[in-house]
């Protein structure tokens, strides 16, 4: 098992120099730069030239990429040219506003998902099993940011029970100390500032975890008919077992692969940063940053912010994985 | 009976109703301490140290933490005095004099005088300087023509007085040093955090940095003292929301107080809504439609000036700007000084305008290429329909224009190298100069359209080096008549940007250059 942990660790290192290259060149060759989008209608050649020479622009491409990589080397993304700010510092504070609401929203989407998807599947074809499809559908398709207004319009301005967006009052004081606020105010034994962080969670985590929840469902919900197909599970049946017990120890647990594989990778998209729900929800996460930092071709931002995806994403790969090993003892990593 | 009585309960109601709304009309008078205030903008601040960043809702920020040498009247871009009390300068215009005011201090404690002031102009432009670091000095470089530019040196005379000599005389000088960009820091606090200063901001005004969570919220506290007098209100809170809708929602449900860039769709629901009021940011811009003189057949004047009839300017701000601009009849915005309200516009007159086309010498029309811009600007929300009702209204009076656009990099490179025929762009203003528009889009050693005047050269360089506003008034006037009579341009509109507020939230006035001072703001609650 460790052995495996540290190969699969090793392996990161070609994926992170290929994604430091790939980012790398795709973001130096889309038209504009970012002396010119700080100018606008201001960038004459004369300024363009100047701003561009003070801020490295002008070296050959290849001398631009290898100081990239020596600060890479050295855990060092560089500075942000809009703000100055180091990026691993900007990353820092906003990725844990990114994996807090990731994390609700995942658990959201696992409570609602899963069970809706066994019901749907021990009862194939009734009213609730095409009731709930038809809602997983519509939760795949539908827009995010339709879902977040209508959520803030019927929750927060009419009824008046949940806070509209960001994900703290201005009234709360709070000391941020992991910036996962939920735990920081845990820590404080603030319950007051814990209390209005979940009252801030809850809207933007069901508009998250909407797609997830859906994605969920119906693979939960087709991994289980097929287990349920199985000839052990007439076996069990036909041992005199309780349905409960069929469905939830010896069905579930074998349908459960396919599940967890399905709740990993939504996870990782999550941490993705989700750039609709964080712009509805006034959310301060890397979704929304990275791409406002795009569109101002703010290039360490986004080399620096994209590397952390992919790098997080392989991260949560390996946990799936190694999770596989705790449900299925017949999975064994050499 | 029972009728009777709810009517009765109903008029007594009215009347303490009304009693109460006269005592609150009475108190309306006298401001309140007290309170916090909570903006809703679209967008968090890039950094906090003015003289490195270019966008509004950094400046929003730093001019609440930072005081000018001078400043914007109010509502205007009128330069009064700031830190600097009085001032004057020589009869070439090449040195200054400020005399700043007794005993400001910049909120660590640290006194506001001449040297302090000397030091932040020689960070800002000397490139050797040891703090010239942190960022690219933008603004510096662009207003005063490179590092150290104009300015040859700055000179702690004494205690509290402050020289600045220029290389050449730059009228438009005093306009500059109000720029919220040119806003006076503590040299110790930017020695102290060096690079991270932009996140440590330390300045004199209304306003003291408490917090900057990114991406959520600036917080900040009233400067108990303040030279202008303790600000009314204990905190503001700017929030960023970034979508339109939400930061609307945000408004209606109370948890914000003001914002500002409210969807066009929604201006209407806010006119009807008691508890809320639409402020209209008086116009620093101006959107125009440019017609190249180095392409035929618009080295003509009477086709310029056909174009100019033959364009509903009324029409386009009713349909693409929500109401929410004002027609234009000159390069600059009216709420400037030297602003020619004299000047009568080309009327609407597509028949006219087929006559002046004849008379040039085309009765069947032409055809030409009219570009306009990729991206929307605060002059141009939506530019694209207002160029395909321009190459309508054109069509009216017989001519074809081909529609085009490149992205916005080519866009403004082609530009900036003579290469667009008829084009749709803008210019939102720096420092409230008029010199700001007519030089550095009209001028012929300026301006990316074949447009060649000696007359207007002359001018305008001649108001450049008078220091005197009052000649200077005079002399933009004048070259807002030869410009209208040459017809460069047909200038389209000015947009005045809308700003929602509570009604509780009083004594806000938005200036022309898109930040102002809280400190007079205060709330009735």
């Amino acid at each position: 098992m460790i052995n495996y942990i540290i190969k699969r660790l090793l392996a990161l290192i070609p994926v992170i120099i290929g994604v430091a290259l790939v980012v790398f060149l795709i973001i130096h060759l889309i038209p504009g730069d970012p002396a010119q989008t700080m100018l606008g209608e201001r960038a004459s050649p004369e300024a363009l030239a100047q701003l561009r020479e003070s801020m490295g622009l002008n070296e050959p491409l290849h001398i631009q990429f290898i100081d990239f990589f020596k600060g890479l080397l050295r855990f060092d993304l560089g500075r942000s040219i809009m703000s100055n700010n180091p990026v691993m510092a900007e990353i820092s504070v906003r990725f844990p506003a990114t994996l807090e609401l990731s994390f609700f929203a995942i658990v959201f989407a696992v409570v609602v998902g899963i069970p809706a998807g066994i019901f749907a599947a021990t009862h194939q074809n009734s009213l609730f099993d095409n009731f709930s499809m038809l809602i997983a559908l519509i939760g795949v398709s539908m827009p995010i940011f339709w879902l977040g207004l209508m959520l803030i319009w019927l929750f927060a301005v009419n009824l008046g029970w949940l806070p509209p967006s960001s994900r703290l009052s201005v009234g709360i004081n709070l000391e941020y100390i992991t910036n996962i606020l939920f735990i920081d105010s845990i820590i404080q034994m603030n319950w007051a500032a814990l209390k209005d962080v979940l009252s801030h969670l809850i809207l933007p985590a069901i508009a998250l975890g909407t797609i997830p929840m859906a994605i969920i469902a119906r693979m939960t919900r087709s991994s289980m008919l097929e287990v349920l197909k199985q000839d052990y599970i007439r076996t069990a049946y036909s041992k005199g077992l309780q349905d409960r017990v069929v469905v939830y120890k010896h069905a579930l647990k074998n349908a459960f692969i396919p599940i967890i594989t399905v709740v990993g990778l939504q996870f990782g998209v999550l941490l993705g940063g989700a750039v609709l729900t964080e712009t509805i929800f006034s959310w301060p996460g890397l979704g929304k940053y990275l791409v406002d930092a795009i569109y101002a071709r703010d290039f360490p931002v986004v080399q620096g912010g994209i590397l952390f995806f992919a790098i997080s994403f392989v991260f949560v790969n390996l946990l799936v994985d190694i999770s596989y090993a705790a449900i299925d003892p017949r999975i064994e990593y050499n | 009976m029972r009728q009777l009585k709810s009517l009765r309960i109903l008029l007594i109601a009215a009347l303490i109703i009304g009693l109460f709304s006269f005592a609150a009309m009475a108190q309306d008078e006298e401001a309140k301490y007290g309170g916090t205030f909570v903006f809703g903008r679209s967008g968090d601040s890039v950094g906090l140290d003015p003289i490195q960043v270019t966008d509004g809702e950094s400046f929003k920020v730093t001019q609440q933490i930072y005081d000018t040498i001078v400043m914007y009247k109010p509502g205007t871009t009128e330069v009064i005095p700031a830190l600097a009390e009085d001032w004057d300068v020589s009869e070439d215009g090449k040195t200054w004099t400020f005399y700043l005011r007794e005993g400001v201090k910049f909120h660590d404690g640290n006194p506001l005088d001449a040297e302090a002031v000397k030091w932040n102009f020689e960070r800002w432009g000397q490139e050797d300087h040891p703090y010239h670091i942190g960022g690219e000095f933008t603004y510096y470089g662009y207003m005063f023509q490179d590092f150290p530019g104009i300015i040859e040196s700055v000179e702690a005379v004494d205690e509290l007085t402050v020289r600045f000599q220029l290389t050449e005389p730059q009228a438009p000088f005093l306009n500059n040093l109000a720029m919220v960009s040119f806003g006076i820091a503590s040299p110790e606090a930017v020695m102290e955090h060096g690079e991270d200063y932009f996140k440590n901001p330390v300045g004199s005004g209304p306003f003291k940095f408490v917090e900057w969570r990114q991406g959520d919220r600036v917080i900040l506290e009233a400067n108990e003292d303040y030279w202008g007098g303790r600000p009314y209100l204990d905190r503001v809170v700017f929030r960023s929301i970034p979508d339109n809708g939400a930061r609307y929602m945000e408004l209606r449900s109370g948890s914000i107080d003001m914002m500002d860039y409210i969807n066009p769709e929604d201006v209407a629901s806010v006119r009807e809504d008691e508890d809320l009021d639409l402020l209209l940011r008086p116009s620093n811009n101006v959107g125009y439609f440019a017609m190249n003189m180095g392409f035929e057949p618009f080295d003509n004047v009477l086709v310029r000036k056909a174009f100019a009839h033959a364009i509903n300017k009324e029409a386009l701000i009713g349909a693409f700007y929500a109401g929410l601009a004002e027609p234009a009849k000159n390069p600059l915005p009216p709420s400037l000084w030297g602003y020619n309200d004299e000047i009568e516009d080309y009327p609407y007159d597509p028949e006219k305008a087929r006559e002046l086309l004849a008379e040039a010498g085309y009765p069947d029309g032409f055809e030409f290429d009219f570009y306009y811009m990729p991206v929307a600007r605060p002059y141009f929300p939506q530019p694209k329909m207002v160029a395909q009702s321009i190459q309508y209204y054109l069509s009216e009076i017989g001519v074809t224009a081909n529609l085009l656009s490149y992205d916005w990099g080519t866009y403004l490179d082609k530009y900036y190298a003579d290469e667009l025929e008829t084009f749709l762009l803008g210019w939102t203003g720096d420092n409230g100069d008029p010199d700001n528009f007519l030089y550095v889009l009209l001028d012929q050693t300026q301006n990316n359209i074949n447009y060649k005047s000696d007359e207007l050269h002359e001018i305008l360089i001649e108001a450049q080096r008078t220091p005197d506003q009052e000649v200077r008034t005079e002399l933009y006037e004048e070259a807002q008549v030869i410009i209208h009579n040459d017809v460069p341009w047909v200038p389209i509109a000015h947009s005045t940007p809308p700003l929602v507020k509570k009604t509780m939230v009083k004594n806000y006035v938005p200036n022309p250059t898109s930040t102002e001072k809280l400190h007079n703001v205060w709330l009735d609650q």
